[in-house]
């Protein structure tokens, strides 16, 4: 798989970890009401959709940056790549 | 129809004319009392032991293509009972034991082999953790043997003992372990279920599930709506997309692990060799194609093939364990979609919707656990509750932090 990264063009699935879910973006405050239950959420429990999935990717052996990047679960065909950095500026994930 | 030596010999002396299909096509009933989604390897396993050793009666599998064809059928056939915590090592020799009788219990032959399973290890650090998981398995019942460079030596003198990064120090084994025949498992279960009376209906996909009030009365399927007293889903790859349908999110992430299959080659590797290190397992099926595999691709997927760099990668560690397949030539290479729970360990447990009972989780390691799956499952489906090997798989552990993590990885599904 290749993944056009933002900033350096196509690079190869390779370079990059993977760490799952882009609403991993989306932390919950741990002071908040009910933030056990929210933590025990955000955690472990997980959409896993057969289809387009946004999910984080590093760029672990290039410029170690964050991506979004958008992914078709069923046939690996990758929709797009965003710098996480500006999606959770954008204001998270969802 | 009982198999026997006689009947084969008779049915050779007279044209071969007396086989029968294995089981019925029944079409669906408009009511069961156990409804079983998913007609693979555990969900048939399940309906199996529901029928026979609980009595129940009125039950049906639903399978939305045809009997085993998920990852029963895509499995590597390994069978083993070497994992370490008091969660899951109980179950997994409980299922060991069900493995050697399991031919005699259902009149099959899924040529059940304990040819056994041999974990390497490379360091003084990595055989304290093989001894304390040796002793972990002999406390639960199963047999474990450790063995230094030289026993390794006897068993398989064509490994690479001196390899640099990686030298052999020993190993742990497993004798009882061994491989079985991945789809005569699955064909066992479900004419041992059809002859109990269990509805194997195939081409029926589950379409959605109906719920009144918090309970479960039944499932929409793709041939007409069914009801049900019980609803039973094990159709680990696709748990997520099916508990969606009830509403639920699940711990669990799709990946796809890949398998390898090389040409049939004379017999040379004993039985099953593990090199954890290198991500790389190996075994040689009774063809003679040495069948193999290493880790999940590491990405959701729910593709049922891989690519490439993994491909590499095994092929890599294959070659840094015994250079002598080198010029083996690979006949086939296939993927199949696991549920990578959050701690590694499956799920056998009810769901917040009163008569919906789920059974998923299994990683990459459901094909031996298929007999105790299925019997625990069925025995939770019967009884509402939990097998007592089984009793650690509860869906809420998570939550309240007893969570079963063999590799200490942490919620990391692509690590475990």
């Amino acid at each position: 798989m290749l993944i056009p990264h933002p900033l350096l063009g196509l690079r190869d699935a390779q370079e990059f970890t993977y760490l799952g879910d882009a609403a991993l973006l989306n932390r919950p405050d741990g002071m908040a009401e009910g933030a056990e239950a929210a933590f025990a959420e955000y955690v472990y429990l997980r959409d896993n959709p057969a289809g387009v999935h946004r999910e984080l990717w590093f760029h672990e052996q290039g410029d170690r940056s964050w991506l979004v990047v958008t992914r078709d679960t069923t046939t690996h065909e990758i929709l797009g790549a965003e710098l996480a950095r500006d999606v959770k500026l954008k204001g998270g994930a969802a | 129809m009982h198999f026997s030596g006689l009947r084969v010999i008779r049915e050779a002396l007279t044209g071969h004319k007396g086989w029968k299909p294995l089981w019925r096509n029944p079409e669906p009933q408009p009511a069961y009392d156990y409804i079983i989604v998913g007609g693979g390897g555990h969900g048939l396993a399940t309906a199996y032991y529901l029928a026979k050793t609980f009595g129940r009666a009125r039950i049906a599998v639903l399978e939305k293509s045809w009997l085993g064809s998920g990852n029963i059928g895509r499995n590597t056939t390994i069978i083993r009972s070497n994992y370490l915590l008091p969660g899951n090592e109980p179950f997994y020799e409980f299922s060991m034991k069900l493995w050697e009788g399991l031919e005699q219990e259902f009149n099959f032959n899924a040529m059940v082999s304990q040819r056994g399973i041999l974990n390497l290890c490379h360091t003084d650090a990595q055989r304290d953790a093989f001894r304390r998981r040796g002793n972990a398995m002999l406390l639960a019942g199963a047999d474990a043997e450790l063995l230094d460079r030289e026993q390794v030596r006897a068993m398989a003198p064509f490994l690479n003992f001196d390899n640099a990064r990686f030298p052999i120090k020993g190993g742990l084994l497993q004798r009882r372990a061994g491989t079985a025949r991945h789809d005569g498992v699955a064909w066992g279960y479900a004419r041992g279920a059809d002859m109990r009376g269990v509805d194997l209906i195939q081409n029926c996909e589950v379409t959605g599930f109906r719920i009144d009030g918090g309970r479960i009365s039944g499932v929409e399927t793709t041939r007409g709506y069914i009801a049900a007293g019980k609803v039973g889903v094990a159709v680990a790859g696709s748990s997520s997309r099916v508990m969606a349908m009830a509403g639920m999110r699940l711990p669990i992430e799709s990946h796809v692990l890949q398998a390898f299959v090389s040409e049939g080659l004379k017999p040379t590797i004993p039985g099953v060799i593990t090199f954890g290190a290198g991500h790389f397992y190996v075994s040689q099926s009774d063809k003679g194609g040495l069948v193999f595999g290493g880790d999940i691709d590491g990405y959701n997927s729910y593709a049922q093939r891989g690519n490439l760099p993994v491909i590499e990668d095994v092929a890599e560690g294959g070659m840094a364990l015994m250079p002598m397949i080198g010029r083996a030539r690979l006949l086939r290479v296939w993927g199949g979609i696991m549920d990578m729970s959050m701690d590694g360990s499956p799920i056998i447990d009810r769901t917040p919707v009163e008569g919906l009972y789920l059974n998923a989780g299994w990683c990459y390691g459901g094909f031996k656990a298929t007999p105790a799956s299925g019997y625990a499952f069925a025995h939770l489906l019967a009884t509402g509750r939990p097998h007592e090997t089984a009793s650690a798989y509860r869906l809420d552990r998570f939550a309240r932090g007893y969570v079963i993590d063999e590799k200490g990885v942490g919620a990391q599904p692509n690590l475990h």
